[in-house]
């Protein structure tokens, strides 16, 4: 019998299915794992748009003007401040999985003290950038 | 009748063909991001909303380009190895997977290539 190369769901059959993520209580942990990831992905779009940024100062003045005018203006700015807090919660949050790699801080306690502290840091760190910046 | 051990057979016969491969790379591309991402957001902070000539005097500058392009490179390194994890857990059947990751790498070896031609183009030409 040719069994044909399909994707995953295809040979599920009845097999039980184990309890996915609306079943559990959101802690720390799973919280920060998910959020690593969602930072990972939002700060796609504010990277294109610097790339887009650069391209439009290599290009002239009047380009830069609407690239630059659209970045500051404040539909721009919400994504800028909201990926540049992703951009310190990604920071801490990698700083933080580099350290499990090297076999450290792996205890249930301290995986929710550094979870603690990657958040704090990360919201800390963005309100003093833009303190910073203005 | 094959001569190779049944370790040689399955070796990278897996379900993902390879892995730690991609495990170190996407450590190392992290690692260097550290330093590199800090030493280009901040001067790009005070660059955003700047006029045209004062942009171009920071970013003609050796050290700024350069920071610039080394970290276009390897966060779009980074970004296109962390979409790739995602797209390996929740994009399934084997052409689209295959067309998803081929497609990543393109947009960002595109988004790399033409951010770092904007940034040589304004270090050349200042």
């Amino acid at each position: 019998m040719a069994i044909e190369n399909q994707g995953a769901g295809s040979n599920q059959g009845n097999r039980p299915l184990s309890p996915h993520l609306q079943i559990y209580r959101p802690q720390i942990t799973s919280v920060l794992s998910i959020l690593n990831r969602i930072t990972g992905i939002g700060m796609l779009l504010a990277t294109v748009l610097i790339a887009w940024w650069f391209l439009a100062a290599a290009t002239g003045v009047g380009y830069y003007e609407l690239v630059d005018g659209f970045l500051t203006s404040w539909f721009g700015l919400l994504i800028l401040v909201g990926s540049l807090w992703a951009f310190w919660f990604h920071f801490f949050s990698g700083l933080r999985h580099l350290r499990w790699d090297a076999v450290k801080g792996m205890g249930m306690k301290s995986v929710r003290r550094s979870g603690w502290i990657t958040l704090i840091l990360s919201v800390l760190a963005t309100v003093l950038c833009i303190v910073w910046v203005m | 009748m094959s001569f190779i051990t049944d370790r040689k057979r399955v070796d990278g016969l897996g379900a993902a063909h390879n892995g730690v491969g991609h495990w170190m790379s996407q450590r190392l591309t992290s690692i260097a991001l550290i330093p590199l991402s800090l030493m280009f957001l901040f001067p790009f902070m005070r660059s955003l909303g700047a006029d045209h000539a004062a942009m171009l005097q920071t970013y003609a500058h050796p050290y700024h380009a350069l920071v610039a392009v080394m970290f276009f490179i390897v966060v779009c390194k980074h970004l296109q190895q962390g979409l790739q994890v995602v797209i390996e857990d929740y994009v399934h059947g084997q052409r689209t997977l295959l067309a998803s990751l081929i497609l990543n790498k393109l947009i960002w070896g595109g988004v790399a290539v033409t951010a770092i031609f904007a940034i040589a183009k304004i270090a050349f030409s200042a």
